[in-house]
């Protein structure tokens, strides 16, 4: 049985990533988490400067998920580099860096920075709904979506997987935009837009009004969205949204993701990659499948 | 990899005052904790997936028992399902978390310790650890539900403040040191954020160390999400802004190093 997967040419040891944001650079969960046990780490999104973030809250429970409206707090592509990618090359993982910006150009200063970098991977975050200046403005229109990828794919010495944006009429046209722009992989969904308010404040429960919105409560809508996905490309897909066991991550992988990334799991279960890397190797033997592969898109 | 989320088991729960609970539970989190930390407590229920930091009153290293006293918050929230929970069931935690309030420091000091509200209890096992000069405990309260008073009163010289006048001084804390002009060469504070900031700016006039936990809504409680974040003077090391982690960097702060 072989728990090996390709993503755009690139090996990981198992189907196991975490979702950007959520896992920090892994630092973070050195003493939860066996770093060796994961296909890959997908950092926190980077910037080619520190940003700050939002004001607080920052954060807000909801029936069965979260909100959040961090706003992509990061130390900046310096510091990064610096410290965070030698850390996570002690352990024997695929580094996958999630970067952010505010322009084109701050996109593809990241990208031409990492590319003399030793990292595996590259994800570019169109899909932020929470930094009014930018990334969501790439990720809701299927021709700025194109447009960005062309243009990091010139500077990208790494596979470049375009993270997508559920909040959209069709993820479809939007999937085969970025394929058509020259993106080696898509990866879907990230936070749906929300809003709550405290009845007894009368006001927003957020400093930012909204929040991207994430947890089991939307993985339903994460499932249609890879489905569709892999109906509309060729590229692999790497499908998260609301994963928080086994039984999530199969049925994403069976609508069509060739990966899997684990995000606001870890933050009530931080030891729930390992369960979930575990829990489908178990799935495969009991139901007789060889390779990951073959289970990928399998429901038609 | 040595920290993981673990069952506790509850080995006592009561109610110490109206929506104010105080349940011992049985913990390895016992073992290594601090006065001034906190643990994450998980509730049992799957719509509510969130820890819930709460702050450590009491510990008991040797029976791996640690004690919590919390606020139930509402209907329907973890806090009141905690509430509800009875010797012999179990929650998971993760703990403990954070840095702890360094009572070292206090060595041959006169010294604050000061909580208000909810803020209170963790003042309770910073009481008993702390060897100083002059342990002047002030604690404020709504009402005359003065909840662990008699614990403090073992432990220190005891002044109350009740913003009803119920009890002690009526008004905060800040009022009660006032009223018995009282003074000290080193402040441990925790309460709600307009009386750490009170307390902030009293102590920055005078010129005296102060020490303050401060809270704000997570996420993780580990580090990593970055929600629970203060300004702070300094930048920080992690992300490179000026913005401490409350969970990982704190919850316990040099007043002077962050803007609240």
């Amino acid at each position: 049985m072989n728990m090996k997967v390709n993503i755009a040419g690139v090996e990981w040891k198992n189907p196991v990533t975490v979702a950007s944001g959520t896992f920090g650079s892994g630092a973070e969960f050195e003493e939860y988490v066996d770093l060796n046990r994961l296909g890959a780490v997908t950092t926190k999104g980077v910037a080619n400067i520190p940003w700050e973030g939002n004001p607080t809250p920052r954060v807000a429970e909801i029936y069965g998920g979260m909100m959040n409206a961090v706003g992509l707090q990061n130390p900046g592509i310096d510091l990064f580099c610096e410290r965070d990618i030698p850390f996570l090359r002690k352990y024997d993982t695929k580094i996958i860096v999630n970067v952010c910006g505010k322009s084109t150009e701050d996109y593809c200063e990241v990208v031409e920075r990492l590319a003399s970098e030793d990292i595996d991977m590259l994800e570019i975050n169109i899909s932020c709904p929470n930094v009014k200046e930018g990334g969501i403005a790439f990720g809701q229109n299927p021709k700025a979506a194109e447009e960005i990828t062309k243009a990091v794919k010139k500077y990208a010495k790494q596979p470049v997987i375009m993270k997508l944006s559920p909040n959209v009429t069709s993820i479809a046209e939007m999937a085969k935009a970025v394929e058509a722009g020259g993106a080696d992989a898509v990866s879907l969904i990230n936070t749906l837009t929300g809003m709550k308010i405290d009845i007894n404040r009368r006001a927003f429960v957020l400093a930012n009004k909204t929040g991207g919105v994430s947890g089991p409560a939307i993985h339903p809508i994460a499932v249609r969205m890879v489905y569709e996905a892999a109906n509309a490309v060729r590229i692999p897909i790497i499908g998260m949204g609301g994963i928080t066991n086994t039984a999530d991550a199969v049925e994403m992988i069976l609508a069509g993701a060739s990966a899997v990334s684990v995000g606001t799991a870890n933050f009530f279960h931080p030891a729930v990659t390992m369960e979930i890397a575990d829990g489908i190797e178990e799935y495969m033997k009991q139901n007789h499948f060889e390779s990951v592969s073959e289970m990928v898109g399998l429901v038609k | 990899m040595n920290k993981k989320k673990e069952i506790a088991v509850v080995a006592s729960q009561e109610m110490l005052a109206d929506g104010i609970f105080s349940m011992w539970i049985q913990t390895e989190a016992a073992k290594s904790a601090k006065p001034g930390q906190f643990i994450s407590m998980y509730t049992n229920d799957g719509s509510k997936l969130l820890p819930r930091p709460i702050s450590i009153c009491e510990i008991d290293a040797e029976n791996e028992k640690l004690r919590v006293v919390y606020r139930v918050t509402g209907e329907n929230t973890g806090t009141e399902e905690f509430s509800k929970l009875q010797a012999g069931d179990t929650l998971p935690v993760i703990g403990p978390l954070g840095n702890g309030f360094p009572f070292e420091k206090a060595a041959g000091k006169r010294v604050f310790l000061m909580g208000g509200g909810i803020g209170v209890p963790p003042i309770l096992e910073l009481a008993k650890q702390m060897k100083c000069g002059k342990k002047q405990i002030v604690a404020g309260y709504r009402d005359s539900q003065t909840f662990l008073k008699e614990q403090f009163e073992a432990n220190g010289e005891v002044y109350i403040s009740t913003e009803d006048g119920s009890v002690g001084t009526k008004g905060n804390v800040m009022d009660a040191v006032a009223e018995h002009n009282l003074s000290a060469d080193m402040i441990f504070a925790c309460g709600p954020t307009p009386m750490l900031r009170a307390i902030k700016q009293f102590a920055e006039e005078k010129d005296i160390e102060c020490y303050i936990s401060l809270e704000e809504r997570m996420a993780c409680g580990i580090g990593a999400c970055l929600a629970c974040v203060c300004k702070s003077k300094e930048k920080d090391h992690h992300s490179n802004v000026n913005n401490k982690r409350i969970c990982k960097d704190g919850p316990v702060f040099l007043s002077t190093e962050v803007e609240i």
